[in-house]
């Protein structure tokens, strides 16, 4: 007993494990790896993505695989703690050797693990709506930027809706504080005057939204049509519908259009309080098209759950893996330089009938869809953009960043190119 | 020196030679070529450097709560100040390598609109200044919380609960964005340390051989104090607080001596931690974080310091280990093994060593 | 959206002209419904108006369907349909000719899209019907529904109808109304007069056109007048927001006492750091949740039965532990941290592998929603006024059990002093069960109020574990009275801070006072007097 725990501690075991794993590397498959949390405050969120992945794999697989290779998951559990994502990707990349990896939700796991890929010269798609001013090498955006998801939200409401007065609330962290900043310059660009803009921070898993709901009742209540563009975060909201349910205000009288509820989200809802109010997303799950039907199937045979929704960072997921596979076809070859190289312009059907196009800086176009709650948890679609929004990564409205660019193809190969300096700063290599 | 503070303490003898041999082992075997059986990967050896720090921040919480009494729900703080403290030393030295390639702001202050630097991030540029706030501002607020709750008698779960609720509403503060700490990205995208790259394998090895040298030093100042007379009454006042209180010691200074002293090593491992990992975000404020380390100590086994640094190395590499292996039942595993611990392990894997008797209270 | 129906407009009629129209089995109706289901959203605005002038014998019935969904249309025969949930299928009848049409798949009855606009037209055009209803409540609700949006013509609609009208509340409704319109009247003394009418109203619109006047308004005379009613309506808003906000004060405390009552029993008289405290009020949370899966079809009563069903759940895993784990550990209180702690995590992930790691819905009875219009700018909402109302239940009920029964007695004589009551032949390992269980049991009915406020997840627990210890340390470890009046007063304090401070700082400061606080009163506001205060 002794001499075994002896031989256990410190740096003997770590040891062994690094060894260990190091032979067990070598069979003949291409692996991809996924990196989201399974445990942990994001678990939530997640693991549907880590499901997702799993599904997208093993239906290449059924069609032979890639370069003549299987593929094969390789999942690791960050466990929803930031500086975990970093170790994570690197144990990916490093020792289980992915050729590319699929993951992170919150911007700060991105962060934490982008200096990572930079680093390692590796691929990741990640695949959740954010908040921009960011465009790397080496990952792929395949979610929403602030132009791909807010600003075509508050055009209709402007314009089909009559909007006057705006509610900007959000959870207090870089995404809503980034949006809400777009935003306002946009609304203000709009001749929106100040006091008709209200601008409301909440901690996050905010859950008393007692008195935050009834200013906004007073703030809706000035005689100007007022709508709430909601950048509140995931588990913040149920407590925030309830209480706009609680007080009586409706749909129709000030409608709420979030950037962060999707059907998984409404799945944890009671919605016949909500119905009528929006969100703004490139995709819903009852968007009526053939690639959606087929994918809803085989997701839901997948999960062998009939009750199972789809939602917008799947969509993401399905985007970025099909563009990759693409990629890695047109290349020949899964090494990541080549991929970089080759992916940028391939174009792959997403799940709203059309094709979505990965753009030089890293982002993909979509189209922008408004949708309002159903009670059944649905979104039915009321307002679609006429073409393909292409996702850009530095905000116009923003003073630091409107006049930065980002093109990663020869000769520029710049994630932010500042087009007055003529100077590309910010690169890790 | 060194041999008399460590008279009698086999198992810290054991520990600082197996931490010797890895100091010297790993590097070695980091450069034998990557086909070799035996090559250590820059990979493990940042996951040990990381494990190294933890194993500080435990020393650090073992001290006060196996010598002490203290049961500290807190120290993670300590640690993300000392760590806050050193990442804004590396964001300054970012300097215009920033993605808006301003000279002096932060990525993240230039897109909120941010015109100059608060004057707390001034002196930050300097290395020496740096280091000093690392140490200085962990202990300066345990020096003010303890002058307050040492004074009027705060003890027992009164003050585990209270050292929770100030790690809770430090995490609070550093989530809001005014702060100018980050908010919830906290400082990342790190570049360089000394001059040093911090993605290059030599800045890493030598990361890692500072946070051993440092928790090295840091177990030996521990014994030290603990063999010290200070340390003699710090075991009293464990043992009995009233009794110690009128034979005439002024429990209150010893206290906030030695509470002080063990958040200025948590402060310090934080800042070794902090380059490492090249992240460091309010989530490390998590009263969560802070009972993980109390169970790394408990697991150990308390008041032999040398079974803090067993059990922090032990769980984290379980966890490391469990996360990969079995991502979905993972923490089944972890929370069965605390129970397990607690339960048929009362002393901790140290305790499974030493005859000698005490070390409980 | 246009385009895309254009093109399924052509693509239908090249190929059969006669399936893509919508069938009712009435030539007049038939492009109205047709341009209900297919149309541009301005289209069905039109059909709708349209449709009131169809001689459709219950037009509020077919509007009622198209707003929830009731009414659709069956994809393959083109019928337009009733339709009513039957498992996983829809039991079709014909909106027309009442036949029986038989079940089909979800995915093969089609609803009529509509937007807000469409439903707000919808309302309108239902209390435009109601305003000759026969019942009060529903002619009133009309009347409100008008004045929300006021407009000058309504004047003279209202006063043409306040003579018939035989109701009290309704003419009085009617009265603001037209003093409401009269605002906007081009006659000074007209306008004078609407003033002082409308002076004792603190409607929205009211408001909002004083204001207006107060600034814009020709006459002086009359902008002064205005200017005083104003001045004289803030300082009663006001009045009322204090009201307002000490409601929303006691609610927050009674969320909090609600989480940490058990706490009170499990840490503060058995003095076990129960980190799965937070998972307890999970469990009683999920509770709810499986009931209402069990009785979908009356909410209110699965949420009434899933309190004793909460109590009994948590109480059991509670004595599980207690039984399993926690009586190994009396005597080093700070162990049972670790042990519970990691008992939390394994009960947290056994939630998420058994039912699912993402939240899941639980829905409020009719009874819970909606709220107390006590005037125009304060209104209490029902399910703050139950949630206030039930703490102070399970806070009775609990005090009745540790004062009154014999459980209780052995309760207070084990934890004041357990060598002496086991002395007197109290089987203190039997009390200790039951104590531990009655504190979990207490916390799951806590789950069963939270699971209507908030989340429910696997991370419910722990956005309540901080926040519950901090209650009971506050009130005093040990003491029920000290939890509800240390819950209360936070709450409260919490709420009046908000609007100066936001959200997030006054949370801190409610900390950073408690930090305080206790070195002030290092045993809490009411400290536990006598030997059982030691240690």
């Amino acid at each position: 007993m002794k001499r075994t725990l002896l031989n256990a501690s410190v740096g003997a075991a770590l040891l062994a494990g690094t060894m260990f794993s190091a032979i067990a590397s070598a069979a003949d498959t291409i692996k991809v790896g996924v990196l989201h949390s399974l445990s942990g405050t994001m678990a939530i969120s997640e693991t549907t993505l880590k499901d997702t992945m799993l599904m997208l794999i093993e239906e290449q697989n059924k069609k032979g695989g890639l370069l003549g290779k299987k593929l094969e998951p390789v999942v690791v559990d960050p466990a929803s703690n930031w500086p975990l994502f970093a170790e994570k990707a690197r144990e990916l990349i490093e020792k289980n050797k992915v050729d590319a990896v699929f993951g992170c939700w919150t911007s700060v796991s991105r962060k934490s693990v982008l200096p990572v890929f930079e680093e390692l010269n590796s691929l990741l798609f990640y695949p959740v709506q954010y908040e921009g001013e960011e465009s790397s090498k080496n990952v792929f955006y395949t979610g929403a930027a602030p132009n791909q998801q807010a600003i075509p939200a508050v055009d209709y409401l402007m314009n089909e809706i009559g909007v006057k007065r705006w509610v900007l609330a959000g959870t207090d962290y870089v995404y809503p504080r980034t949006t809400n900043k777009i935003l306002e310059a946009y609304l203000k660009a709009k001749g929106v005057a100040e006091k008709d803009i209200m601008i409301n921070y909440t901690p996050f898993g905010h859950s008393d939204w007692q008195s935050i709901v009834s200013d906004i009742k007073k703030f809706g209540s000035a005689g100007k049509k007022t709508a709430v563009v909601s950048t509140i975060n995931g588990d913040a909201n149920v407590p925030f519908y309830k209480e706009l349910g609680n007080q009586g205000i409706s749909a129709q009288d000030i409608p709420v259009v979030a950037f962060s509820v999707g059907e998984e989200e409404l799945s944890g809802i009671d919605t016949k309080p909500l119905v009528g109010h929006l969100a703004a997303w490139n995709y819903f799950m009852s968007v009526d098209a053939q690639e959606n039907d087929a994918f809803i199937e085989a997701w839901q045979k997948f999960i062998k759950s009939e009750d199972r929704v789809t939602n917008d960072p799947m969509e993401a997921h399905y985007i970025g893996f099909n563009m990759w596979v693409e990629a890695v076809k047109k290349a020949g070859t899964t090494d990541p330089a080549a991929v970089q190289e080759a992916i940028v312009g391939v174009a792959v059907p997403n799940l709203t009938g059309g094709l979505s196009a990965m753009m030089p800086n890293h982002h993909v176009t979509k189209p922008v869809l408004i949708g309002e709650i159903q009670d059944d948890g649905q979104f039915d679609v009321v307002w679609k953009t006429s073409g393909l929004v292409a996702g850009d990564a530095w905000s116009d409205y923003l003073e630091g960043s409107k006049d930065i660019i980002s093109d990663w193809r020869a000769p520029l190969s710049c994630g932010n190119y500042n087009v007055k300096t003529a100077n590309c700063s910010g690169q890790n290599f | 020196m060194i041999l008399r503070i460590l008279k009698n303490d086999i198992g810290g003898k054991v520990f600082l030679l197996v931490l010797l041999t890895t100091l010297i082992a790993v590097p070695v075997l980091n450069q034998l070529p990557a086909e070799h059986t035996f090559h250590i990967s820059i990979y493990t050896v940042t996951l040990l450097g990381k494990y190294l720090t933890y194993a500080l921040l435990a020393v650090a919480v073992d001290l006060v709560w196996g010598y002490l009494g203290i049961l500290s729900l807190g120290h993670a703080a300590f640690f993300a100040l000392g760590g806050y403290a050193m990442g804004m030393y590396l964001m300054r030295q970012i300097g215009e390598r920033g993605v808006y390639g301003h000279p002096e702001l932060p990525d993240f202050m230039v897109f909120l609109d941010w015109q100059e630097l608060p004057w707390f991030w001034s002196g930050f540029d300097n290395f020496g200044f740096a280091m000093l706030m690392v140490l200085v501002v962990p202990g300066l607020l345990a020096f003010v919380f303890g002058w307050f709750a040492f004074r009027s008698r705060v003890t027992g779960v009164y003050l585990s609960i209270i050292t929770q609720a100030l790690t809770y509403a430090l995490m609070l503060a550093f989530f809001r964005n005014e702060m100018g700490f980050g908010g919830n990205n906290g400082l990342t995208d790190f570049k360089d340390i000394l001059g040093f790259s911090l993605q290059a394998d030599s800045t890493r090895l030598a990361l890692f051989v500072a946070s051993g040298v440092a928790l090295a030093l840091g177990y030996l100042s521990c014994r030290a104090l603990v063999k010290s007379r200070l340390g003699k009454v710090a075991v009293a006042i464990r043992d009995a607080e009233d009794r110690t209180r009128f034979i005439g010691y002024k429990v209150e200074y010893v206290k906030l001596a030695i509470f002080t002293f063990s958040a200025m090593l948590a402060g310090l491992a934080g800042a070794l931690y902090v380059p490492q990992v090249c992240i460091i975000n309010p989530g490390e404020f998590q009263p969560l974080n802070s009972i993980e380390v109390v169970v790394w100590v408990a697991m150990g086994g308390r008041a032999t310091l040398y079974g803090a640094v067993i059990g922090a190395l032990g769980v984290n590499y379980a966890k490391t280990w469990f996360t990969a292996a079995f991502p979905e039942i993972w923490l089944f595993a972890l929370g069965g093994l605390f129970v397990v611990v607690t339960l048929l392990m009362p002393r901790g894997i140290a305790g499974l060593f030493s005859r000698k008797k005490g070390g409980e209270s | 959206m246009l385009i895309r129906s254009l093109i399924i407009l052509l693509l239908l009629m090249t190929t059969s002209a006669q399936a893509a129209k919508v069938e009712t089995g009435n030539d007049a109706y038939n492009p109205i419904f047709e341009a209900l289901y297919t149309g541009s959203f301005t289209e069905k605005e039109q059909a709708l108006k349209d449709l009131m002038q169809t001689d459709i014998e219950d037009k509020k019935k077919f509007l009622n369907g198209i707003v929830n969904k009731t009414l659709m249309v069956h994809k393959k025969s083109k019928k337009v349909v009733w339709v009513e949930k039957q498992g996983s299928k829809f039991k079709m009848t014909d909106a027309f000719s009442g036949e029986d049409l038989g079940l089909d798949k979800k995915r093969k009855v089609k609803k009529f899209a509509i937007n807000n606009k469409m439903r707000s037209q919808v309302s309108a055009l239902i209390s435009t019907m109601d305003l000759d209803s026969d019942d009060a409540e529903k002619r009133l609700a009309a009347i409100n529904s008008m004045l929300a949006n006021p407009a000058p013509e309504y004047a003279g609609f209202l006063k043409q109808r306040l003579d018939k009208e035989s109701n009290n509340k309704v003419k009085q409704a009617m009265q603001l109304g037209i003093a409401l319109a009269d605002l906007g009247h081009e006659d000074t003394e007209v306008r004078l007069a609407a003033i002082d009418n409308v002076a004792d109203s603190l409607a929205p619109a009211v408001r909002s056109a004083l204001a207006n006047m107060a600034e814009n308004d020709t006459d002086k005379q009359v902008r002064e007048a205005a200017q005083k009613v104003v001045l004289e309506q803030e300082e009663q808003v006001r009045f009322f927001g204090y009201i307002e906000t000490l409601f929303f004060g006691l609610s927050l405390g009674s969320v909090l006492v609600l989480a940490a009552i058990g706490l009170a029993i499990t840490f503060g008289v058995m003095g076990v750091i129960n980190m799965a405290h937070g998972e307890l009020i999970m469990l009683g949370a999920y509770t709810t949740y499986l009931m209402q899966q069990a009785m979908p079809d009356s909410v209110g009563l699965a949420l009434v039965l899933s309190i004793p069903a909460a109590f009994i759940v948590s109480g059991v895993v509670g004595i599980g532990i207690e039984r399993s784990v926690i009586r190994f550990l009396y005597g080093r209180p700070l162990e049972t941290l670790l042990a519970t702690f990691g008992i939390s995590l394994i009960l947290q992930q056994m939630v998420r592998t058994v039912i699912s790691p993402q939240n899941v819905p639980v829905s409020n009875p009719e009874w819970m929603s909606g709220f107390i219009q006590i005037n125009s700018v304060l209104s209490i909402t029902y399910n703050r006024m139950y949630i206030i109302l039930f703490c102070l239940a399970v806070f009775a009920l609990l005090f009745f059990i540790l004062k009154k029964t014999r459980l209780g007695l052995e309760v207070r004589a084990v934890s004041q002093n357990r060598a002496m009551a086991r002395a007197m032949g109290i089987r203190s390992s039997r009390v200790d069960a039951m104590t531990f269980g009655l504190g979990s049991g207490i916390a799951g009915v806590a789950g069963v109020a939270l699971s209507q406020l908030t989340n429910v997840g696997p991370n419910l627990g722990q956005a309540y574990i901080v926040d519950s210890f901090m209650v009971v340390v506050f009130g005093g470890v040990g003491n029920l009275w000290g939890t509800l009046i240390g819950g209360m007063s936070l709450g409260v304090v919490n709420k009046f801070m908000e609007p100066w401070t936001g959200a997030v700082l006054a949370k801190i400061l409610v900390l950073v006072f408690i930090i305080l606080f206790i070195q002030k009163r290092p045993r809490g506001l009411f400290p536990q007097k006598g030997r059982a205060a030691e240690g």
